[in-house]
């Protein structure tokens, strides 16, 4: 089946049925793909530390204890970070 | 309750569960204020990316084997059941270094850690079993080269990935339900000991005043 | 304190708390993943590369098939000679004293010349001059099979190894393009080439891959005698490489086509691109015993010391819980 069949049948909007791009870097061969897979993990670890959770208004009136409409120091509202 | 007498062992396997987990620590409604950065998010991603394999992995498995490789449907679902799994090892390992840079296995959580661990080492063969069940070529080459390595340790005496029967026995079956057994271990002991809080940093911890809570109450809590 | 349990210095939590929707969020959390799973479908599929037959094989190679049948026959082939848990003609893999692969014995027994070639033969009906040779090979003494065997494939071999080296192939062997046949000239082959012959026809017919598969019983699930059979050929090696999917080249990482693989093998495939394992005969059985000794590591990080120690040492935890530590500084003035 030529690479445009398959692709057609299978639906795909890129056709990755063709032998592999592959990255030489001294003993090191690895496929693009699992290049970039790698590359993004690195990326997401880093952006998941560095990005700012959203809701630090919200935590920070529940240390002040300020929004009045959650409990504060002590023990959680139910259950609670035990040993 | 009843009067169920107390060598009941329903009386004691209950009791201990609700000890061990009450309602509130099992499904609680509130966390720590210091659970506040999106790697927290991994850890459930994880558990994401496991439900959607197996939700997809279910369907392959009513129709059989061969179904995905005649039909468009087939070939729609093996698809998501592989880019689950792509996904499911990228936020589990991305979780994985999150929590050592944390050092979660802090305060008493080394089963938790141990846990985890062994959850992924067992999701490695559950992937290597799907691998070898395809039935194309790729199986092919992946089963006559892993037996190599399984041989080797005598593993390949009582594992053949050469037997399509054996090895989709244990994808579709033996080693979800292992996984799925440690994931949720893994899950109720987060549960019992909570989301390990931060590293405690200073060199006199016991005199630094927390500005959140009461101050400690007695110096040198060990785990 | 010990060695395995650190002094931790670990708290229980006291401090504030805000609102969590659990199951919220792990509803997302799968809308999520699912959503990202159907896109990338959408946008790549899956692979599925047809699987390779005998039938193939044996066409599209004849030359490979037949040689490799005939070391099948004589006992020289990677199956014959592998060991357990296949059969006790090899030692197999070991490391120092650690012979696990012949502790744990032959658990699926393969004779090659029985299974790949005797037995197929002997389902072939109708052929005088085919179970002629069968009587005749099966008649004679062990030492007289092997030599037969070896005359007939030496030719062959030196055919591989011309072809290999990108030398003119000798012209003791010679494959016709219209029957598909092969005809090796060689001495001293007794009935093997009849025997070989018909093989050959036999696989190109298609009978091979059914008769491999259910000569023991009719329903079947275990392709480990047709699989181990082409793999000792050179059709699966030849798709390989085209794919990527050798070892030197981290290949168990790989996935056929320019699709993602098996990232997280990374470790594994490692040792095999490095000595001492690259070339050594132990590979398999050393790269899985320093593969069991990391993974126990792995599980045991939290007792091991320096290990345990490093995110204290190198603190991306600062990063992590930076608006916590914020929200605790001691004020400067009491």
């Amino acid at each position: 089946m030529s690479h445009a069949a398959a692709s057609a049948v299978m639906g795909a909007v890129f056709n990755l049925n063709h032998p592999a791009h592959v990255v030489h870097w001294h003993f090191i061969k690895l496929p693009l793909a699992n290049v970039i897979v790698i590359g993004l993990m690195l990326v997401a670890f880093a952006v998941a530390i560095a990005l700012p959770f959203p809701g630090a208004a919200r935590r920070a009136a529940a240390r002040r204890g300020a929004d009045g409409s959650y409990p504060v120091a002590g023990h959680p509202p139910s259950g609670g970070a035990g040993r | 309750m009843s009067g169920a007498p107390e060598s009941s062992w329903t009386v004691k396997v209950r009791e201990k569960a609700v000890e061990a987990l009450p309602p509130e620590k099992l499904l609680p409604d509130g966390q720590p204020t210091y659970v506040a950065s999106w790697i927290y998010m991994f850890g459930v991603a994880s558990i994401a990316s496991l439900v959607v394999i197996i939700a997809s992995g279910s369907i392959l498995a009513l129709k059989g084997p061969a179904w995905w490789h005649y039909t468009g449907v087939g070939h729609f679902f093996n698809s998501i059941h592989m880019w689950a799994v792509e996904l499911f090892f990228f936020v589990m390992v991305v979780h994985l270094w999150g929590k050592y840079w944390m050092a979660a296995w802090r305060g008493g959580r080394s089963r938790v850690w141990v846990t985890g661990a062994i959850t992924f080492l067992v999701a490695v063969p559950t992937a290597l079993t799907g691998y070898v069940s395809q039935q194309n070529f790729d199986a092919q080459w992946i089963s006559t080269q892993a037996k190599d390595g399984l041989n080797a340790v005598g593993v390949g005496a009582f594992f053949n990935v050469t037997n399509f029967g054996q090895m989709y026995s244990y994808h579709v079956l033996l080693l979800p339900i292992a996984v799925v057994v440690l994931v949720s271990a893994h899950v109720l002991l987060v549960r019992r000991h909570g989301v390990v809080p931060p590293i405690e940093v200073g060199a006199r911890l016991a005199s630094v005043p927390a500005a959140d809570g009461p101050p400690p109450a007695t110096a040198g809590a060990g785990s | 304190m010990s060695l395995l349990r650190p002094k931790d210095d670990t708290r229980p939590w006291t401090g504030s708390y805000q609102p969590y929707d659990l199951v919220k969020e792990a509803c997302i959390a799968v809308g999520v993943i699912a959503l990202l799973a159907i896109v990338l479908t959408v946008l790549f599929s899956s692979p599925d590369d047809k699987p390779s037959t005998i039938a193939q094989w044996s066409r599209q190679m004849p030359v490979d098939f037949v040689k490799t049948a005939a070391t099948e026959l004589d006992g020289t082939s990677g199956t014959a000679t592998y060991g357990p848990p296949y059969n006790h003609n090899g030692e197999g893999q070991h490391a120092a004293f650690i012979h696990l692969q012949k502790w744990l014995g032959v658990s699926h027994p393969i004779n090659t010349a029985d299974d790949y070639v005797i037995r197929p033969l002997e389902t072939i009906p109708d052929d005088p001059a085919l179970q002629r040779a069968l009587a005749e090979y099966d008649a004679a003494p062990e030492k007289t099979q092997k030599a037969w065997g070896q005359a007939y494939a030496k030719p062959l071999e030196e055919d591989a190894e011309a072809e290999e080296e990108g030398k003119p192939p000798p012209k003791t062997v010679t494959v016709n393009s219209t029957t598909g046949m092969v005809s090796v000239q060689a001495s001293g082959t007794g009935p093997v080439p009849t025997m070989m012959t018909s093989l050959l026809s036999l696989a190109q017919s298609g009978g091979l891959d059914g008769s491999l598969l259910t000569s023991r019983q009719f329903f079947q699930t275990d392709y480990t005698k047709p699989l181990l059979f082409m793999a000792d050929g050179g059709l699966l090696d030849q798709r390989a490489e085209e794919q990527h999917l050798g070892g030197d080249e981290w290949g168990m990482m790989n996935e056929t086509g320019s699709y993602p693989g098996q990232a997280w093998l990374w470790l594994y495939a490692f040792w095999y691109q490095i000595e001492p394992f690259k070339n050594s005969e132990n590979a398999d059985i050393l790269v899985m015993l320093a593969m069991g000794v990391l993974s126990l590591a792995f599980i045991a990080i939290p007792f091991i010391p320096g290990v345990r120690d490093l995110p204290r040492k190198i603190p991306i935890y600062k990063l992590i819980w930076r608006e916590h530590y914020r929200a605790i500084k001691p004020r400067s003035n009491a």
